[in-house]
């Protein structure tokens, strides 16, 4: 994006100019200050993005800049200008008049933020209403087809769950853009949507923005989308304002060691593997690890042949479509090293781990363990086989039980399959808490007393502990922040190493893809698009589809020098 | 795209030195905290569940040890001299039209009525939480027969229910603590049974419930082990409350002449007694229904405190 669009012959006067604001928050702890001493400007026409992990304070910021801070925060300090008056002492009466006409908003969440009862095309004539422009089926059409709604008019008579995530944010962004205001605050717009949906997305907003003249404040998490889509990037990290600057001169040339390790740790911005095995030119044994007894000697130790599942779905009384999640997919995992499984959301990649695991039947095909259909396996042959192979789920806040406390958890495993007596696995927990860098004196605490980070170290040293030969990680990494998914994958990869593990890696993050797989599985709809070793893929992709996926990882075009890469 | 030189500066705050952990530290401070361990620390701070708690063990002690507080014995000690008498030392509440002390009455009164409603509680908790715990977890048939079951019950009124279950001949000849308890627990079950299998259904799709079934766990290990206790709190609100109710419900089936028969001192059948001669004594009433209130607003109070404190909302994540 570059600013053509206006040249400032003089110094323009700031937009939005935040400085040294702070927020706090009363809560039944007391008072939590969110956000101290944070300074900010938006020039008219100019986007800026703020970055940080959860809990940063960057949505309060901007949340405050609109004056729709949650009723037990306030501005403790500092001033909010928006073309140079202070909102932070403006009315109730004179905020509703900015919003909408003066600033539009673009929420997080596509899914949550329509109202379900409303057409869509009500939704956007009540914006429309409520800042006194013009609001007949025609403005609203226009609204909608400026967003890049294809057939406007008659999607204007749709509810919400006729969309698509992708056509939901396109309507909000209509809500957003559609008293054109002059400063558009964007809350994570796309980081509920597929890759390439969200690239679509912002480049239609960018054009948009651009055309209109809009400010925009960017708010992400992803470094790489903030120096990809802005100007300017402030980088905030605990409330605080750490770093902020031209976009591409904080990537290339970041000084605070917060904003360094960002940059080294961006999924988005690296480009290689982290300590392969292969690379180390490490030979493994075959069996490889713990395991030198059990294996048989097969190179690979998961065998995927024409794997399908369909589902049969209700469609009224009695009758029943199906829906082939997956499709006739093969691929295999070579003993020791890691096989990503990439796709977007409803590309069948999850069915494909659950049927791996064996929490679901497959409608045909075969999937081979060490030799071994497990899809035929008897009672008892199952649960041996439920040794060899554990999962680490997604969420770290729901994949452990609440009620059990560290050392249970972790110890579960050992006692459901009678592995040694009580102070064998209590010692057997000590040393899986060391393998995976937490301090024992988190045995006794309780999941909701852990950060995201260490719960998912808690939940990858229970998937550990019965030594298992595959680990299948379904979106392991993914709802944790940049760095800790950095901590995490090092902590995959050097447990990969050590134990001669083998890993089934489900993700929608082709970055991530990089960082860990020697091989890599592309599917859509079901399907198998391209499989081949992670280099070969990314460097030479033979389909469309995988180009198409590889393009819309957000900086992927931006040159860094290569210390930073 | 070069601005200004004051709008584009790259600003770097000052490094503190506490400021980059290498991984998130472990809190020390405090003891570790379980869900149930955090529900009672926010618990003991609630005057609601302070004063609610204080009755209820006071109504138990009553319950459990009624010689303690009376020395006039319940029975066998009325004088139709003392008919409708009022207080004087040693019988602070008066007399009932049978000349009996009205507090040794209530006093002794409160075992029957207590103990209906707890086993009354703890019935409708084992059959409506296994029954609905079964639904929910299992789905399918099972969960359709059982809902299905439960809604015939559930449109029965429960006192309309009572009456006529209870006119049975062999209900009504063999009238005791057990009978009146069976009644309720045949109407009373579905409403838990409901919670529950609400409940099971939010959590047994839990990546945690997944995590231990692909561990090895059973299917019905996994219900034992990991959904019902994730599952209980709104069961153990609801029986906490549904418990006051089946103490008024007894007393309400007493009132009626078809709950616990007259030989067995409860509150009911002292209410029911105490109406023939309301305007003359309205004492030998309100005392009995006095008591059943307080008795009743205390489990109330208590459950609606359990449910503040168990709420996931208001719990720190």
């Amino acid at each position: 994006m570059t600013s053509t669009a206006q040249s400032p012959a003089t110094e323009p006067a700031p937009l939005l100019d935040i400085r040294s604001l702070a927020i706090s928050f009363t809560t039944s702890n007391g008072i939590v200050n969110a956000v101290q001493d944070a300074n900010l400007t938006v020039l008219p026409g100019e986007t800026v993005a703020i970055v940080g992990e959860s809990g940063s304070g960057k949505s309060t910021t901007a949340l405050a800049a609109i004056g729709l801070l949650p009723g037990n925060g306030q501005v403790s300090a500092g001033q909010i200008l928006f073309d140079g008056e202070d909102i932070t002492r403006a009315s109730a009466k004179r905020i509703v008049e900015l919003r909408g006409n003066s600033i539009g908003m673009v929420p997080q969440d596509p899914m949550s933020n329509l109202n379900p009862v409303w057409k869509i095309g009500f939704q956007v004539r009540e914006t429309l209403k409520a800042n006194g422009q013009p609001a007949t089926d025609a403005d609203v059409a226009r609204v909608l087809g400026q967003a890049g709604l294809p057939d406007a008019a008659s999607r204007a008579g749709q509810y919400p769950h006729e969309f698509s995530g992708g056509m939901r944010q396109r309507a909000l962004i209509a809500i957003g853009l559609s008293c054109s205001p002059r400063l558009l605050i964007a809350d994570e717009p796309t980081s509920a949507l597929d890759v390439t949906v969200q690239r679509q997305i912002l480049d239609h907003l960018g054009t948009l923005t651009r055309e209109m003249g809009t400010a925009v404040l960017l708010i992400t998490h992803d470094l790489g989308l903030a120096a990809e889509r802005a100007q300017r990037v402030v980088v905030m990290y605990k409330g605080r304002v750490v770093e902020s600057g031209p976009a591409l001169e904080i990537l290339r040339n970041p000084r605070h060691p917060y904003t360094q390790r960002l940059v080294k740790s961006a999924p988005s911005l690296a480009s290689k593997r982290i300590d392969s095995v292969r690379d180390r030119g490490l030979e493994l044994p075959e069996g490889s690890g713990t395991h030198s007894g059990q294996g048989s000697g097969a190179p690979d130790v998961i065998e995927v042949r024409n794997l399908t599942k369909v589902f049969k779905l209700r469609s009224g009384l009695g009758r029943h479509t199906d829906f082939t999640a997956v499709d006739n997919m093969s691929f295999s995992v070579p003993r020791g090293t890691t096989t990503a499984v990439v796709g977007e959301s409803g590309s069948g990649k999850s069915t494909v781990a659950r049927m791996v695991l064996n929490l679901e039947k497959p409608t045909s095909g075969s999937i081979l363990f060490d030799g071994t259909d497990v899809t035929t396996l008897g009672r008892k042959d199952l649960f041996a086989f439920r040794r060899r192979v554990q999962p680490i789920f997604q969420d770290p806040y729901g994949s452990l039980d609440p009620m059990y406390n560290i050392f249970h958890t972790i110890e579960e495993p050992l006692r459901v399959h009678g592995i040694g007596d009580a102070a064998g696995r209590a010692a057997k927990v000590r040393r899986l808490l060391d393998q995976v860098a937490l301090p024992q004196s988190v045995m006794r605490r309780f999941p909701n007393e852990l950060s995201g980070g260490q719960r998912q170290r808690v939940a990858v040293a229970r998937a550990l502990a019965l030594d298992p030969e595959v680990v299948i990680c379904d979106e392991a990494v993914s709802a944790l922040d940049v760095l800790v998914q950095a901590q995490i994958l090092n902590l995959l990869a050097e447990l990969q190493a050590d134990l001669g593990l083998s890993y089934l890696f489900i993700t929608h993050d082709l970055a991530v893809v990089r960082q860990i797989a020697d091989d890599v599985c592309v599917m859509q709809m079901g399907k198998v698009v391209e499989t081949g070793t992670t280099d070969e893929v990314f460097s030479k992709p033979q389909q469309d589809y995988t180009r198409a996926l590889l393009a819309a990882i957000p900086g992927a075009g931006l040159e860094l020098p290569p210390e930073a890469a | 795209m070069s601005k200004s030189s004051r709008t584009q500066e790259h600003f770097v705050a000052p490094v503190d030195s506490d400021v980059l952990p290498e991984t998130d530290a472990v809190q020390d401070g405090q003891a570790p905290l379980s869900m149930w361990g955090e529900a009672w620390r926010n618990l003991r701070r609630r005057p609601l569940f302070i004063i609610s708690a204080l009755l209820i063990l006071l109504i138990i002690a009553v319950a459990a040890f009624p010689q303690l507080f009376t020395q006039t014995p319940p029975d066998g000690a009325c004088y139709l001299a003392d008919s409708n008498a009022g207080p004087r030392p040693g019988h602070p509440l008066g007399f009932t039209l049978q000349g009996c002390d009205v507090y040794a009455r209530l006093i002794y009164g409160t075992r029957a009525s207590v103990l209906v409603g707890i086993i009354t509680t703890a019935c409708v908790v084992l059959l409506g939480g296994t029954l609905g715990a079964l639904a929910g977890y299992y789905g399918g048939w099972l969960d359709a027969v059982i809902a299905r079951l439960g809604d015939i019950f559930f449109a029965l009124p429960l006192i309309l229910g009572a009456i006529i279950v209870m006119q049975l001949p062999m209900f009504r000849e063999n009238r005791n603590i057990w009978t009146v308890v069976l009644t309720l627990v045949v109407f009373g079950w579905p409403q838990i049974a409901r919670i529950t299998r609400g409940a099971v259904i939010s959590v047994r799709n839990a990546d945690f419930v997944v995590a231990s079934r692909a561990l090895g766990v059973s299917r019905f290990q996994a219900l034992v082990k990991h959904v019902l206790p994730n599952a209980l709190a709104p069961v153990i609100v609801t029986a906490t409350i549904s418990l006051g109710t089946f103490i008024v419900a007894e007393a309400t089936l007493s009132f009626l002449g078809i709950g616990l028969p007259p030989d067995i001192m409860s509150w009911g059948n002292d209410i029911s007694a105490a109406q023939t001669s309301l305007r003359a004594n309205p004492a030998a009433l309100l005392w009995p229904a006095g008591a059943l209130s307080v008795t009743v607003l205390s489990f109330i109070m208590l459950g609606d405190a359990v449910r503040d404190a168990l709420d996931p909302k208001a719990r720190k994540l």
